[in-house]
């Protein structure tokens, strides 16, 4: 492995800081790439590493900071002007062209002519030759880019950037997320090679197996803030874990309280009851049992698979093996209505695209399930309607100017109260909490946690889900431990941290 | 104070859905009232009022009935083209069954010995209509079935209809213009009780909708699946169901559209009968506050004032010596006036507008 020069970093970000609205999302990161390594960067939802990097490209402008290219400072303007200055990024999602042949994706835009008509044949043999020499990948060029696996189209991605656009730094978005074990042994292939070749990789992923497989350093961010960056080799995978989601501030005292005084369940009859439940392709079959009145936490890194086994106990998947049962009652048809049915409701990882109905009034968003459970004719009256919402809007806090305002004009938070809302009104046996304080403020988080424990307290069962494990911790009488689509651990609420944090991390 | 509150009500105004299709119709009329006289006058004959303004209503009538259950359509954030197509299987449908004997004709001696008599025919009158919107009624389910349960494009699913609706149509009648001579099916399109009795028939359909999604909580979906159909399904609502829904009562308009048509021309014309008339019953629906594309809050009261608007600049067109093939380019430039106008852009531009003058001392 050829020793980063450890001389001028290629891209050097100074104190970067970005707000969004009601969001502090990037506050004074420092950040570097030296030429010639893998640079991994890792956080939680959330964290801040997209926007670093879309700052870094040219899609935002930092509120302050500043960043270097090669020691002089520069002010990216556009993704354009990124690619202008080397800065080349490869999507998750492909944004080539799948139904042109190979040839042509590459050399789009400076197709070589001869007499004014495209040189087909030089064409092709430039662009196989560009893809030996850059990757080292010998593949027919004059076939359709979609008749390729995805980690082909990636790596035609990658010789584009690299080539064309003669990119020095190259930035891999969660490269790997759709690629198979061994497709993605072929990009880490084509990763080093590139690496030999001074190339600076920026490579976002999730998977901390693959952060130590291929990375030379790595940066963590953690709620907007530098947690710092480490030589991989030096650091233990515990650590980095640690890093990721470990302690941060104690303003929940009181929280912890709350979960002291509610008694364990002995004796009682579970009321959700899953037996070998699996999708194949999506999560290996689980076992789980609930009781009422507990909160079942749910730890594990994104992508994990506990919004699969979430979906999977909604119903809004059907598994295709296993059984579940509800209140003693074998689940038959399994849709998120008939889950409402049995008193088994769920808010949303995505509070956006899946919760919150934006340009519906707060009144009309509380009460949207209840109508549901009415069905179409029995519709609630005006005046119960806004009893019901109000009664909710003061129970939880919902700050919001009046009842008729939509309910995008509300804060994260509040939206995310509000989807509570529409649940509570239904008076539900099982809740399914997923990512519910992801993006709100602290204030707000103490809030929500508290509610779930009280509501474990009036003999409700609730599932909780975070990427955050110490609010997991905080909150569950329970934990169960997903990695790598299984779940791999049960724990009661009184485990140590690092139990959890190694089981997390996949053991050593 | 009252500057407060005039600004108030300024802004309540602005913001309000009907703002815009009654500022274009009190426009429109206004220029009418300049240029053709006596636009405003209305003639007494018996009890029947006659005039330029209940034409326009009248002749509005078959685009207002589309509208009504177009808004819902694209309330849903789908689109149907085949309104038009579907009126022209309707009217086909009951001129068939009033005057069966026209095809018996082309029938093989077989089936024609069935239907010897050159006077049968399937009404009374309730037969026919009934007959005729079940058929309209299948139309919707066809059109729903494609977009809520097999997943196509609205705009492609419908476009099917929209093609086969005309071939269709045509071999109901068998390529035959068939001609209406029952004088009860006439009054339909014809009839006059004070008013056109048309548009007696648009206000119970404008009725009897809004009481179905106002009074229920069927309004409320439709808007839910229309603005965040994923929300909506974690909410538990049946997005399918809703859809076909809107597709069904979407259909069953056109339907009654196209009996209202048939019954002012007395034929069956399959070739003419609601000819690009999905796309003025779009555009009424647009100027009548309910968004294309995005879906979400509709307006049933905009959307029928958006086609009164259609048909009023049809109309004014025609009074004003425009010939007919120019008429659809002008329509053209009406549509882009009124996009321009329901950008935000304007909208705030208004906005303001308000509170500037009204600020003044």
């Amino acid at each position: 492995m050829p020793e980063p020069a450890a001389s001028a970093p290629l891209v050097s970000m100074q104190g970067i800081s970005k707000s969004f609205p009601g969001v502090q999302a990037l506050i004074n990161v420092d950040f570097d790439l030296r030429p010639g390594e893998i640079h991994a960067l890792m956080g939680g939802n959330g964290a801040g590493k997209s926007t670093l990097i879309k700052i870094l490209t040219g899609v935002e402008k930092s509120d302050s900071g500043r960043i270097l290219l090669e020691g002089s400072e520069v002010v990216v303007r556009s993704p354009k002007h990124a690619q202008a200055l080397g800065i080349s990024t490869v999507y998750q999602e492909i944004n080539l062209c799948s139904n042109l042949t190979v040839a042509e994706n590459i050399l789009i835009g400076r197709q070589p002519t001869r007499f004014g008509a495209v040189d087909w044949k030089r064409m092709n043999r430039e662009a196989s030759g560009i893809l030996l020499r850059v990757l080292g990948l010998d593949v027919d060029v004059t076939r359709t880019l979609g008749d390729y696996s995805v980690a082909i189209q990636q790596m035609v991605a990658i010789a584009r950037a690299l080539e064309i656009e003669s990119a020095k730094v190259l930035i891999l978005d969660e490269p790997t997320s759709s690629l198979s074990s061994h497709e993605t042994e072929q990009l880490f292939e084509v990763m080093r090679r590139l690496r030999g070749r001074h190339v600076g990789i920026i490579f976002i992923t999730h998977f901390i197996d693959q952060v130590y497989r291929v990375s030379d350093r790595v940066t963590i961010i953690r709620n907007g803030r530098l947690v710092g960056t480490f030589d991989t080799d030096s650091l233990p995978r515990m650590e980095l874990v640690e890093k990721m989601i470990g302690r941060t501030i104690t303003e929940f005292d009181e929280v912890s309280k709350a979960k002291a005084s509610t008694g364990e369940q002995i004796g009682a009859q579970p009321v959700v009851t899953a037996k070998e439940l699996g999708l194949s392709g999506e999560l290996y079959p689980f076992d789980l049992t609930l009781y009422p009145g507990e909160v079942l936490g749910l730890a594990g890194l994104v992508g994990s698979g506990r919004t699969e086994a979430a979906s999977l106990l909604y119903g809004l998947e059907s598994p295709d093996s296993g059984s579940m049962e509800v209140g003693g009652k074998p689940v038959g048809k399994f849709s998120p209505f008939a889950s409402i049915a049995r008193g088994l409701v769920l808010t949303p990882e995505d509070r956006k695209a899946a919760g919150v109905v934006e340009h519906l009034s707060v009144r009309e968003n509380i009460i949207l399930a209840l109508q549901v459970g009415q069905g179409w004719f029995r519709y609630l009256r005006r005046p119960q309607q806004t009893e019901i919402a109000e009664r909710y809007v003061e129970i939880l806090g919902i700050a919001t100017p009046s009842l008729e305002t939509p309910v995008k004009n509300l804060s994260g938070g509040n939206q995310q109260k509000v989807i509570l809302a529409r649940w509570l009104a239904m008076n539900p046996r099982v809740l399914i909490l997923d990512e519910p304080t992801r993006g709100i403020d602290i204030g707000t988080k103490a809030e929500i946690q508290k509610l779930v424990l009280s509501l474990a307290e009036e003999g409700k069962a609730c599932v909780f889900i975070s990427s955050e494990l110490e609010e997991v911790m905080r909150c569950s009488h329970r934990i169960a431990v997903m990695s790598e689509r299984r779940k791999v651990a049960e724990y009661g609420g009184d485990v140590e941290e690092k139990v959890l944090m190694h089981t997390i991390a996949g053991g050593e | 104070m009252a500057g407060t509150d005039a600004r108030h009500l300024w802004r309540k105004a602005t913001e309000s859905k009907l703002f815009f299709p009654l500022t274009l119709l009190g426009f429109i009329l206004l220029i009418d009232s300049i240029l053709v006289p006596g636009f405003f006058s209305f003639q007494a004959r018996g009890w029947n009022l006659y005039g330029s303004l209940i034409d326009i209503l009248r002749n509005a009538s078959t685009i207002m009935l589309l509208a009504i259950g177009m808004t819902l359509v694209i309330a849903t954030g789908g689109v149907d083209l085949s309104v038009g197509a579907v009126m022209a299987i309707a009217a086909s449908v009951a001129a068939l069954l009033m005057n069966p004997y026209v095809l018996a004709k082309e029938l093989p001696p077989h089936l024609m010995r069935l239907i010897n008599d050159p006077n049968f025919t399937f009404q009374p009158l309730w037969v026919v209509i009934g007959v005729t919107l079940l058929v309209a009624l299948l139309c919707g389910l066809w059109n729903g079935m494609l977009v809520a349960y097999v997943r196509i494009q609205p705009m492609v699913a419908t476009l099917i209809l929209m093609i086969a609706g005309r071939g269709i149509a045509q071999l109901i009648t068998n390529g035959v213009r068939i001609q209406i001579f029952y004088e009860p099916y006439a009054y339909i399109g014809q009839g006059w009780l004070v008013l056109p009795f048309s548009l007696y028939l648009v206000a119970i359909t404008y009725a009897l909708t809004w009481l179905l999604t106002r009074r229920t909580a069927i309004g409320m979906f439709i808007e839910s699946v229309g603005i965040n159909a994923r929300a909506s399904y974690f909410s538990g609502i049946s997005e399918k169901r809703i859809k076909m829904l809107a597709y069904v009562i979407c259909a069953l308009c056109a339907g009654l559209a196209g009996l209202v048509a048939s019954a002012n021309v007395k034929t069956s014309d399959a070739n003419n009968i609601g000819l690009t008339y999905e796309l003025d019953a779009i555009l009424a629906v647009v100027i009548g506050g309910t968004v294309l594309g995005a879906g979400g809050r509709f307006s049933l009261l905009g959307s029928l004032l958006g086609a009164i608007v259609m048909q009023a600049v049809t109309t004014s067109m025609y009074a004003l010596g425009v010939p007919a093939f120019a008429l659809q380019a002008i329509k053209g430039m009406a549509v882009i006036v009124v996009i321009l106008l329901y950008s935000e852009q304007a909208r705030s531009f208004l906005r303001n507008l308000g509170t500037k003058t009204e600020a003044g001392p």
